[in-house]
């Protein structure tokens, strides 16, 4: 148990390593010559105008609220759906519900427009 | 003959045996670890340069073209100097870049894309870990490229690489819930998340069990790959490219690297859920087979997605988001309760997965029927000929 995360360890700690050394590797091949215009803001030969960093649409930010609620079922339906036969009915009875609760907050967000793109 | 047919666990058993002879056993496992993550984490690597001359090959020919053909016959080592060219490119950071966020996301997001091999079966025995969360596991890691890809779109100070990147904040994200309820449709038919024992249990593809799942599945790891028609993150005649075009070089290299281990890794783990991972023929007397069918399996689907891409037009945003929330979402809720339900039935296990899949069959033709109805509507009110 404990040997198998220690293997995910491991794995994350080599993943984060072979990009660094292939980077390393490129860095060592690659020429270096660096100009105010090869390093400026790609943009169709024109230049940049104004910030990039300003306020985006809102409607990507419902998305994201909505996703939320759906990820934090997704947190709660995992355990469930292992441990669910060895539960009884009283686990379907259970889900169901909050299932449909999650249904109705989908259909309150559809009603509401949250889902239409505008 | 007994070493052979079960070749690969043999092979590690013996390993292993060699290395117990002169180490101690923490070592042991020590250096086992280190050998499986490394040939596990040029998975990615291996994917790119086999699968990008297998799209071009296959795009080309849908399209009537060639395809690549000068390096090697038929073309088949163009990856290569490719790669090399990759590597030896200058690398340019933007003068306005955040650039420790920039320098980071190439990073990031190979570590994403490598991740998800560790819990992948290739055969019986053979994989990384059959960790008991592996299902879960996948969604976690799944996740770490969505986090990679808003660094590179914001730290880039590009218009273009921001549009990229908050197109992925809407896709990656609607996408991923259908694609987890497809997960635990099967996650609660088989009641384990080891995604070993779910190759066990499964003897028939639960592909023909749950094909609504199966059908989410896919086109969910389409959208969630971004690849055409879900390709609005990158789509390279809006955007140009999105998140990663201010990225040059091996940086670049590594985005498309985890971009073609992601598509394989989504392919493999359709073909564990939904085909029955490395089961086949004479699978269980010689379990040297298992690769040869997963791999087999995994390219099939690859190819599958391949195919989708050469021949569907790019959706709008808007059509691409109300797929996930409108059609999918209550699919997959749905199919998620009927299974649940069907599970407790007092049957058999044959009798259940038989309720299971009329289930599915109706829900897959409520739904044609209630988009092709929405279609009318649609036609109708903006006085368009319906097309049915």
């Amino acid at each position: 148990m404990q040997s198998q995360y220690l293997f995910v360890a491991i794995f994350f700690l080599i993943a984060l390593a072979v990009p660094a050394i292939g980077l390393a590797v490129a860095w060592a091949l690659r020429p270096k010559k660096p100009n105010p215009i090869k390093n400026a803001t790609y943009e169709c030969g024109l230049e940049t105008i104004g910030e990039t960093w300003v306020q985006f649409k809102a409607q990507y930010y419902l998305y994201a609220l909505v996703f939320v609620v759906f990820d934090v079922e997704a947190a709660f339906i995992f355990p469930w759906a292992v441990a669910y036969h060895k539960l009884g009915l009283y686990a379907l009875v259970e889900m169901v519900l909050f299932v449909l609760i999650l249904l109705g907050g989908l259909l309150y967000a559809w009603r509401k427009g949250a889902l239409e793109w505008r | 003959m007994e070493y052979i047919s079960n070749l690969f666990v043999n092979l590690g058993n013996s390993w292993t045996a060699l290395l117990s002879s002169f180490l101690p056993s923490w070592a042991v496992t020590l250096v086992n670890h280190l050998v499986v993550a490394v040939l596990l984490v040029l998975m990615p690597v291996i994917a790119t340069l086999t699968l990008t001359v297998m799209e071009r090959k296959v795009i080309a020919r849908i399209q009537n073209r060639i395809g690549p053909n000068r390096v090697g016959p038929w073309g088949i080592f163009q990856a290569i100097p490719d790669a090399i060219k990759l590597l030896t490119k200058e690398d340019i950071v933007p003068e306005r870049a955040d650039k420790p966020v920039f320098n980071l996301a190439p990073l990031l997001i190979f570590v994403g894309a490598a991740l998800l091999w560790a819990v992948i079966p290739f055969g019986r025995g053979v994989i990384g870990q059959d960790l008991n969360v592996g299902v879960l596991y996948l969604v976690a890691v799944g996740s770490i490229s969505t986090i990679a890809i808003i660094m590179a779109g914001w730290s880039s100070n590009n218009k273009f690489a921001l549009v990229g990147a908050f197109r992925i904040v809407a896709q990656l994200l609607s996408y991923e819930v259908p694609m987890v309820l497809s997960m635990a449709a099967v996650v609660v038919l088989v009641g384990t998340m080891k995604m070993g024992e779910i190759v066990e249990i499964q003897t028939i593809p639960f592909g023909l069990v749950l094909p609504a799942a199966f059908i989410t599945y896919i086109l969910a790891a389409a959208a969630e790959t971004g690849r055409a028609p879900f390709d609005l993150v990158e789509a390279d005649s809006e955007i140009v490219a999105g998140y990663f075009i201010e990225y040059s070089g091996l940086k670049f290299g590594w985005f498309y690297i985890a971009e073609y281990g992601n598509l394989l890794a989504v392919s493999a783990i359709a073909s564990t859920l939904f085909l029955g991972g490395w089961r086949g023929p004479f699978a269980d007397q010689w379990p040297v087979l298992g690769p040869l069918y997963f791999s087999i399996k995994t390219i099939l689907i690859v190819f599958l997605l391949m195919w989708i891409r050469g021949t569907w037009p790019r959706f709008r945003i808007d059509q691409m988001l109300a797929l996930a929330w409108k059609v999918l979402v209550p699919l997959g809720l749905f199919n998620l309760l009927w299974v649940a339900a069907v599970v407790k039935l007092p049957v058999a296990v044959g009798l259940q997965w038989l309720l299971v899949l009329a289930g599915n069959v109706v829900a897959i033709m409520v739904t044609l029927t209630l988009m092709g109805q929405a279609a009318k509507r649609y036609a109708a009110a903006r006085g368009v000929a319906s097309a049915a």
